[in-house]
């Protein structure tokens, strides 16, 4: 078959870049394809079904109408084999073969497993599909004891879960503190407490040295000769962008597939966004993979205007790292970088910490402009405060009133700004 | 998707008095406390800020959320969140640049303005008009339905307001019309058409700028006479309205001849070099009155066009402004009810971009503030009735928020600043006095007994 557009994945990348295409071009052909059998989800709430919390029937993001109000040909179940740039055209598994005029990448990321020795052989969990997530619920109610290799987003969250349904839940996580991505060690530590404190034991700086089959479950062995018996074993050690289609293309890979400033990869014709691109990060002289929602809705809908042609579009000001995390009714929220990341010259940091009420706010500014600021239950708007960083706003002037109150402070700035 | 309701803040009229806060936090949450306000007014050095949901036409919130918890309505417009598929994630909080979704963290979740099912409690505690609810999308809606009785591709000048009364007026009038569009913009512009085509889809005619209420008799005459109800309209300007045209204006309308004029009010001869009419006001340049060493500006007031019509004792005269839709629609449609018992006569301020000398991206700002510092007034009238205010005149801005916009104007000296000050407060008076006194079908009854 044919088509103009080509979208490959059916996630926030791809359902931002659609949508920004059919602003500017309603007419061309779109065809988007899915390796997934569903209608399309964000593997964001997928923690949320393995709880029960949100019923697998009620979380797509789009349904079969809104394809077909757009005139856009929605096909599941269709996994890319290879990509021909030069050639136009892209092979699916199962052999038939798409020729299009311009092509976007969004084929998300897939669980890495770790090089552990036995893990092969024995039966383990992943949380990445919406079949991973129903699996991983339906063994939930008989679940004893579970082990969960990594200690980060996914990690938590399915340890949060399980151990709400029952089960003694052991996190181990190779860092010396969980969620090592987003917190320094005092905001992990108040998360660690609170887990603590719910009966999640979590061990850090350790790793599984090997695992091995017991019965139903399976017994691992740490670095440091421990042993954990586990009848349910999750692996939650990071991902890694679904590239494997690229081999023998030509287009630029590293550990994601590169990208320019408009989501082109190497080739003219073919882009990239979401989890699967490596793009210019805000902070970082590299190109990083950001891996966060609010980034992909952000590259698609750059990679759609772009693909379009839309006069309107802007090119990408670099990944910001961000996130917000939710944990026995508490919440945490990151934005931008930590102090170690940054070179001293014009840093300032400042740190509140009252661990008895698990309250924690770090605001980090570099040269007068906001940098990052983290939080644990602690109210801010994530959103005000991720513009201020890319537009990179001068604070010089209000800088003891944003760090007394950096909510009403950003606000303010909001308003007088971009409202 | 057509246009929607939405909530309009004006920081210079807050007095941060935060009642808006407390009727939020009291309908959604029967709290006092203004965490759980979906309305946040922000104290700063300069006023009140304010962090609300936009209801964006292409929100970021509903594309970050991961649980399809977040979504447009498209009858209404307003972002919808749903309790049941939210997980609390926080990503739409990470969207939003506006500070409108925020965390509640007594209640244990997301909250966000929903627009009280179109009557929001905020706008109704708002004792100083700060907060506005904005029902003018209804007329879009409507109008956009009707058929648009002009060709594409008018050519008026950038910026110009004429084009959208020409065409919101007919899609309203409706196709049963005979239009006449004296000498001006209108005509000007190409409704009247090129090489023997109508720029029009009713009928449509360029009488001189002398006649126009003569013809417009005579047509509403032939017609009624052979039993059609056909509307006859005359989309003039203020120079065919209120110098040339007056005369037979005066006489159609002292004979109580069946139709609806409508002064399109520009304040000049726009159209053929920026020449002055009866309607430029003092001080204001034009060709006709330059500004130079010895010349700064017209000399004259204007002459107040409306009022005389009312002492035509019309069937219904109204002043109205582009800047306040509704009510320009509310009295549209009262005009053409009118027109079919006797001479209906609306006039429309048009500020005009080219011969004002203002950035064409603030023709209705400038149409609102000529409302706002009482330069214009907004009221109708009819012989029942009498004259009603239908804008307040009560807390007007500074004039100078007006004149000083204004490039016809930039030349005046405070002695001309202070005579228009003074015509302005002349004329509030004036007009409060009649909107104060007896309407003539009480004193004709009064006379009778």
């Amino acid at each position: 078959m044919q088509t103009h557009y080509l979208i490959v994945g059916a996630s926030h990348a791809a359902l931002s870049a659609l949508h920004a295409i059919r602003m500017a071009d309603s007419e061309k052909d779109v065809t988007v394809v899915t390796r997934d059998q569903n209608l399309p989800y964000s593997p964001t709430v997928l923690p949320y079904v393995v709880s029960g919390r949100s019923a697998p029937e009620r979380v797509h993001l789009r349904d079969e109408n809104y394809f077909s109000e757009l005139k856009v040909n929605f096909r599941r179940g269709a996994a890319v084999q290879n990509v021909n740039a030069s050639g136009n055209t892209v092979r699916l598994a199962d052999g038939e073969e798409i020729a299009f005029a311009k092509l976007l990448l969004a084929t998300g990321a897939a669980p890495a497993l770790p090089a552990i020795p036995g893990l092969t052989d024995v039966r383990f969990h992943v949380l990445r599909t919406l079949a991973d997530a129903v699996a991983l619920r339906n063994v939930l109610p008989k679940t004893q004891r579970a082990l969960v290799l990594g200690g980060g987003l996914i990690g938590m969250h399915a340890a949060e879960n399980l151990s709400k349904g029952g089960a003694e839940v052991t996190v181990v996580e190779m860092q010396p503190h969980v969620l090592s991505g987003y917190f320094d060690a005092d905001a992990s530590g108040i998360i660690e407490k609170v887990f603590a404190a719910k009966g999640v034991k979590l061990i850090m700086g350790n790793r599984v040295a090997a695992v091995a089959a017991a019965g139903e479950g399976c017994h691992a062995t740490l670095a440091d000769g421990s042993r954990i018996d586990a009848d349910l074993l999750l692996v939650a050690a990071g991902v890694s962008p679904v590239m494997d289609f690229l081999a023998g293309s030509g287009i630029e890979t590293d550990r994601g597939i590169l990208v320019d400033d408009w989501m082109r990869t190497s080739a003219g014709n073919v882009w990239a966004a979401g989890d699967v691109a490596q793009a210019r990060g805000f902070f970082d002289s590299g190109k990083i993979i950001n891996g966060i929602l609010p980034d992909a809705v952000g590259q698609g809908r750059i990679a759609g205007m772009a693909m379009a042609g839309d006069a309107g579009a802007k090119p990408y000001k670099g990944g910001v790292p961000l996130n917000t995390y939710a944990f026995f009714g508490q919440h945490a929220v990151s934005v931008g970088v930590q102090e170690g990341a940054l070179d001293a010259a014009g840093l300032e940091v400042q740190k509140q910490l009252d661990a008895e009420r698990a309250q924690y706010l770090k605001i980090v500014l570099k040269e007068g402009r906001l940098a990052g600021i983290f939080g644990i239950n602690s109210a801010f708007d994530p959103g005000i405060m991720w513009e201020l960083i890319l537009r990179r706003t001068d604070l010089s002037d209000v800088k003891q009133a944003f760090l007394d109150s950096p909510q009403k402070t950003a606000r303010v700035l909001m308003s007088k700004t971009w409202r | 998707m057509g246009a929607f309701e939405t909530i309009s803040f004006r920081p210079e009229l807050c007095d941060g008095c935060n009642d808006c806060m407390s009727a939020c936090a009291q309908a959604k949450a029967q709290a006092a406390d203004f965490v759980h306000s979906r309305i946040q007014i922000v104290p700063s050095d300069a006023g009140y800020e304010l962090a609300m949901c936009r209801q964006c036409g292409d929100p970021e919130c509903v594309l970050n959320c991961p649980a399809a918890a977040l979504s447009k309505d498209a009858d209404t417009g307003v972002v919808a969140w749903d309790a049941s598929k939210c997980v609390n994630c926080l990503l739409c909080t990470v969207g939003c640049t506006y500070g409108g979704i925020v965390f509640d963290a007594p209640a244990g979740h997301v909250i966000k303005c929903d627009m009280c099912d179109g009557s929001p409690a905020c706008v109704q505690a708002c004792p100083h008009g700060a907060l506005k609810h904005l029902t003018t999308n209804r007329i879009y809606n409507e109008v956009g339905d009707l058929e648009d009785l002009f060709v594409p591709g008018l050519a008026g000048c950038q910026g110009c307001n004429t084009e959208l009364i020409m065409r919101h007026t007919m899609r309203r009038i409706g196709p049963e019309a005979v239009v006449a569009t004296p000498p001006g913009c209108i005509p000007g512009m190409g409704s009247v058409g090129y090489n023997g085509l109508t720029g029009t889809k009713v009928p449509v005619f360029h009488p001189l700028l002398t006649n126009t209420a003569s013809m417009l008799t005579g047509v509403r005459r032939y017609y009624k006479r052979i039993g059609r109800d056909v509307m006859a309209v005359a989309l003039a300007g203020d120079g065919g309205t209120a110098d040339v045209g007056f005369q037979s204006l005066s006489g159609a309308a002292e004979r109580g001849e069946e139709m609806l004029f409508i002064c399109v009010d520009n304040e000049g001869y726009m159209n053929t070099g920026m020449q002055r009419s009866g309607c430029t006001p003092f001080g204001a340049w034009t060709s006709t009155t330059p500004v130079g060493e010895r010349g700064h500006g017209k000399t004259q007031d204007a002459k107040n066009l409306p009022l005389l019509m009312v002492m035509h004792h019309c069937e219904y005269v109204a002043t109205a402004s582009t800047a306040f839709m509704e009510d320009l629609y509310d009295k549209l449609d009262r005009a053409i009810q009118a027109a079919k018992r006797g001479f209906a006569y609306l006039h429309i301020y048009s500020p005009c971009t080219t011969g004002w000398r203002f950035p064409s991206d603030q023709n209705i700002e400038t149409a609102r503030k000529a409302v706002e510092t009482n330069f214009v007034m907004l009221w109708e009238y009819d012989p029942q009735g009498g004259l009603r205010l239908t804008h307040s005149t009560d807390k007007p801005l500074p004039l100078a928020e007006y004149v000083k916009v204004l490039g016809k104007f930039r030349h005046l000296s405070d002695e001309q600043i202070a005579h228009i000050e003074r015509t302005v407060a002349e004329n509030v008076r004036f007009v409060k006095g009649l909107a104060a006194g007896v309407p003539v079908a009480v004193a004709r009854a009064g006379a009778a007994a």
